[in-house]
């Protein structure tokens, strides 16, 4: 340790830490570098999103005499909402259509698409990339437009009832299903790019040995990729979740109308702005918060246990 | 130009590593020093503590006259090329020459002039407006030197710049930075696992082991006179035959023979247990019975061009020799090997180098 | 039988394998494509249709749509507004995202991705309904209503964690030596920075651009709420107006502003695309 005749006391350095720092950057410059982004976070975030869980315990609303003096109503907007056999639909609802499009749907085609996109000529390719991003890049009003044509219901067939030649309604007849795939249309991009550029990682010489050992397609799949890019896989499934979970493009396709495509976004709106009820409102925001923080917490906990 | 004095230098990691345990050297002012070891060795270390890359938890660092310990890297005037050249991508050669000098607010005409100037002097006439991706392994390395020699430092400090290329081009390099470095006459610090390349290339060189100097010297001293086992094993490019041997009135015995002492005489008593150390190509292999010789029979010969690597087996023992490729054994022959007393070397029980006098 | 016989009979039904692999692979290509081509079709048709249906159909092509469009005196100022907004956020919350990031990947903070982690859970709250009074609020009090750099400021709190989340993955990539000799010859932090890992990670700036940009051309919710000018409305908000006006002759200027509203969405994507290459750097860790 530091003998008594150095010239700096040893708690005066940090002890090798800049090795790890390449940039030379000390703690302070940190902060200076992270506060304008932590300032705007702190007032257009948290302040936000406390605000709405303190709601979640008043009677708030945008009108009357709660408008100005909301009270204190403790648990009780949370005991309305477990009890609103509609809310609970909507988490039904949201749960199928986050699992079946997102986690299913966008990743497993994301991946495929990447995977296979690999051994694509390039003319094939750099189309089929650039339409699948489209899908992603196109503004939500005007996705929930192209999609509301698209499924047209009768009396106005959209493109789908004229090739089928079928006079279905699909959103009010088959509405999960309907909404699973508009919504892996509308996102798989996200889950291709990220996929592509976990393989671009993989250095050849893994997937060559795999080859020359014999291996099929899926057992390189299996044995080679998902363990070298599982901590990628974890974290775009994570990020589509959380996305999937608090998208509102729904209602640009049904005008929040139909009960059955009622998914937690859509239904705490109708809560809040129809009806006025923010307090519950909120509380339903809280408990979505409160499911989508398990599964955050399930995938950390599956990407630490998976990275021993 | 300046001397570097490194004094009682500590580095522990926050892990609680040691990676330099209270070392002490001192590098004249010109010289080329090579800081030779394996791996995790801390000569990396060393040398980005130097550079003040790396912060030491107690000793000094002296560069000249200034005791730059506390000093960000960017003012201790010292220049670095990485092992990887850290050629920055979307740069040509010029502005990755010119960058430095723009840092430290040069002109930009002037700084211009400077880069094209070093950068002919070094052979890059032709690539200035070139992008690193564009040059060959040895190109981009010349680059990395020349934006090192335009801050016109006082001391460079190298950290493995040859390891990157293929072997012919690394003796090409070799040359070019010993001549380079001799014109020049600037400190430098040459970080490198490869032994051959230190006995090439330095004035004087410590071969360093777990964060401690285990030898400083010229590359000769090094070579001839390895002051431990650690640093024989180290050094030579066919490792040094290392034999367990005892004093046996006035003789030594290894592997049940009786060989005569080597030149010199030495403090020893009866009984003593000493390791004999004689590099390959220090011994000589007869085909004939010597009562100096270890016997053997020939295990293995392996070609090295103009000399062959033989390898015996004896009583319990096994030992290398080099002999001119003409006279290269074949397999399970029996020979010989003698070694030559002005070139044995005796190991105490710890390991350290006896010394003659 | 040979084993000459053997092998050759092994390698048939082998390169037959190959064959029916490489046409599956094609074929599913193929549909992949149809399935993200068919729903745009629309948009390619209808704006240039005279009465166009929610089929896809060039039964009566014109270009009357776009003129009749403008008659409308917010087709032009909302495209212009939905410019200024999302540019402001781009240069707002890329700049603030690329500082954070390069810090946060450089310097240990302990329990960092829990710290990210929760923000993107944050933010997902944020751009959601519920938390449209709370901003709003904040906005007021603020003196942000009705204010170009409200809408800007207010979206930021929903893209900041993304962006920082994937910005920081590129700055990852950032080979430490680059920083460490600009360091050598002197540089400060935000030297190194501006001249040496903002140009090498240009291509992940620009993913981020584009990122930013896109969400903050569709945003609808936040310039809906803190709006009450029309002249200051942007797109998503305007053809919100002409959707649920309906009827037919809506249909024609709503087709025809989709398409515009789109165009420079998609134009952006592509010149980025052509110049850095649209892609991820190495598939984001956590």
């Amino acid at each position: 340790m530091a003998q008594a005749t150095s010239p700096i006391p040893e708690t005066a350095l940090p002890s090798a830490g800049l090795t790890a720092n390449p940039a030379g950057l000390s703690r302070p410059g940190a902060l200076a570098f992270i506060t304008p982004g932590l300032i705007l976070i702190v007032v257009f975030l948290a302040v936000p999103a406390a605000w709405t869980l303190y709601l979640g315990v008043t009677n708030y609303a945008l009108f009357g005499p709660q408008a100005s003096h909301p009270s204190f109503v403790g648990l009780a907007n949370y005991a309305q909402a477990l009890h609103d056999p509609l809310f609970l639909s909507a988490v039904v609802v949201t749960v199928a259509y986050v699992f079946g499009s997102a986690v299913v749907g966008q990743m497993v085609l994301g991946f495929a698409l990447a995977w296979k996109l690999r051994q694509a000529p390039a003319w094939m390719r750099q189309p089929i990339e650039t339409l699948v991003l489209f899908a992603w890049i196109i503004p939500a009003a005007v996705v929930g437009f192209l999609w509301a044509t698209f499924y047209g219901p009768p009396p106005q067939t959209g493109t789908l009832n004229t090739v089928l030649h079928t006079q279905v309604n699909w959103l009010y007849q088959f509405p999960i299903p309907a909404l699973i795939v508009f919504n892996i249309w509308r996102g798989t991009a996200f889950s291709m790019l990220l996929s592509g550029a976990a393989l671009n990682t993989l250095p050849p010489s893994y997937l060559e040995t795999a080859r020359l050992a014999g291996a099929s397609g899926w057992q390189q799949l299996r044995d080679v990729v998902f363990p070298s890019i599982r901590g990628t896989l974890l974290t775009n499934l994570l990020l589509i979740t959380l996305w999937t979970f608090n998208d509102f493009t729904p209602f640009n396709l049904t005008g929040g109308a139909i009960p059955g495509a009622t998914t937690l976004p859509i239904y705490i709106y109708h809560e809040a702005f129809e009806f006025s009820l923010f307090g519950l409102g909120s509380a339903m925001s809280t408990i979505m918060l409160l499911i989508n923080l398990i599964i955050a917490l399930g995938y950390l906990w599956v990407l630490r246990r998976t990275a021993r | 130009m300046a001397q570097v004095r490194i004094e009682d230098l500590t580095v522990q990691f926050s892990g609680g590593t040691r990676a330099l345990d209270r070392l002490d050297l001192a590098i004249e002012d010109g010289e080329f020093f090579a800081l030779l070891g394996p791996s995790g060795c801390g000569k990396t270390t060393l040398l980005r503590t130097i550079a003040g890359l790396v912060l030491p938890s107690a000793g000094r660092v002296v560069i000249g006259d200034r005791d730059v310990t506390r000093l960000p890297p960017g003012d201790r005037n010292v220049a670095m090329v990485f092992q990887d050249y850290a050629l920055y991508p979307h740069m040509t050669v010029a502005e990755n020459i010119a960058y430095p000098l723009k840092v430290r607010r040069v002109e930009r005409s002037r700084r211009q002039e400077m880069a094209l100037s070093v950068g002919a002097s070094l052979g890059l006439g032709e690539l200035m407006e070139r992008r690193p991706a564009q040059l060959s392994g040895g190109q981009q390395q010349r680059v990395a030197l020349a934006r090192a020699i335009a801050t016109r430092p006082d001391v460079f400090l190298l950290d493995e710049p040859l390891s990157n290329l293929d072997a012919r081009l690394r003796l090409e390099a070799r040359t070019f930075l010993k001549r380079l470095q001799g014109e020049l006459g600037i400190t430098t610090v040459y970080v490198t696992h490869d032994q051959a390349e230190a006995l090439a290339m330095a004035h004087r060189m410590a071969v360093m082991d777990r964060g401690v100097v285990r030898q400083v010297g010229t590359p000769v001293e090094v070579f001839q006179y390895p002051a431990n086992l650690f640093v024989a094993q180290f050094t030579g490019s066919t490792p040094m035959n290392l034999l367990p041997a005892r004093v046996d009135k006035g003789a030594l015995t290894v592997g049940g023979r009786r060989l005569p002492f080597p030149s010199g005489s030495y403090r020893l008593r009866e009984g003593d247990r000493v390791t004999v150390g004689v590099r390959p190509e220090y011994m000589d292999l007869s085909t004939v019975e010597r009562h100096d010789g270890l016997p053997g029979r020939v295990a293995v010969v392996e070609s090295l061009g103009v000399t062959s690597l033989v390898t015996l087996e004896g009583e319990g023992i096994s030992f290398q020799v080099v002999v001119p490729e003409n006279r290269a054994p074949r397999a399970g022959e029996r020979g010989w090997a003698v070694a030559d007393p002005a070139r044995t070397l005796l190991y105490d029980d710890r390991g350290e180098l006896i010394r003659a006098f | 039988m040979s084993t000459r016989d053997l092998a050759r009979l092994d390698a048939g039904p082998r390169r037959a394998h190959r064959l029916v692999n490489r046409v599956l692979t094609y074929l599913f290509l193929v549909l992949v494509a149809v399935f993200f081509v068919v729903p745009v079709l629309w948009l390619l048709t209808a704006p240039f249709n005279r009465a166009p249906s929610f089929t896809v159909s060039l039964s009566q092509p014109t270009l009357q749509n776009f003129p009749d469009l403008f008659k409308n005196p917010y087709s032009a100022s909302s495209l212009l507004n939905s410019a200024i907004y999302s540019l402001g956020s781009v240069v707002l919350v890329g700049g603030c995202a690329g500082f954070a990031a390069y810090a946060l990947s450089r310097v240990e903070v302990p329990g960092r991705n829990l710290i990210l982690i929760v923000l993107l859970l944050l933010s997902s709250v944020v751009t959601g309904s519920a938390a449209i009074v709370p901003l709003y609020f904040i906005a007021f009090n603020l003196h942000l209503i009705d204010t170009v750099p409200g809408v800007i400021l207010l979206m930021s709190g929903g893209l900041l964690p993304a962006a920082i989340f994937i910005l920081k993955d590129f700055m990852d990539g950032v080979p430490g030596s680059y920083e460490e000799s600009a360091r050598v010859f002197g540089a400060n932090p935000l030297q190194i920075l501006r001249d040496v890992v903002a140009p090498v990670v240009r291509p992940g700036l620009a993913v981020i651009a584009v990122w930013i940009f896109v969400n903050a051309w569709g945003n609808f919710l936040i310039p809906f709420v803190i709006l009450r000018n029309p002249a200051l409305d942007p797109a998503s908000v305007q053809i919100f107006s002409f959707q649920t006006s309906g009827g037919q002759a809506v249909l024609r200027t709503a087709a025809a502003f989709a398409l515009l509203y789109t165009l420079p969405a998609v134009v952006l994507y592509l010149v980025v695309q052509r110049r850095y290459g649209f892609r991820f750097y190495g598939g984001i860790k956590a």
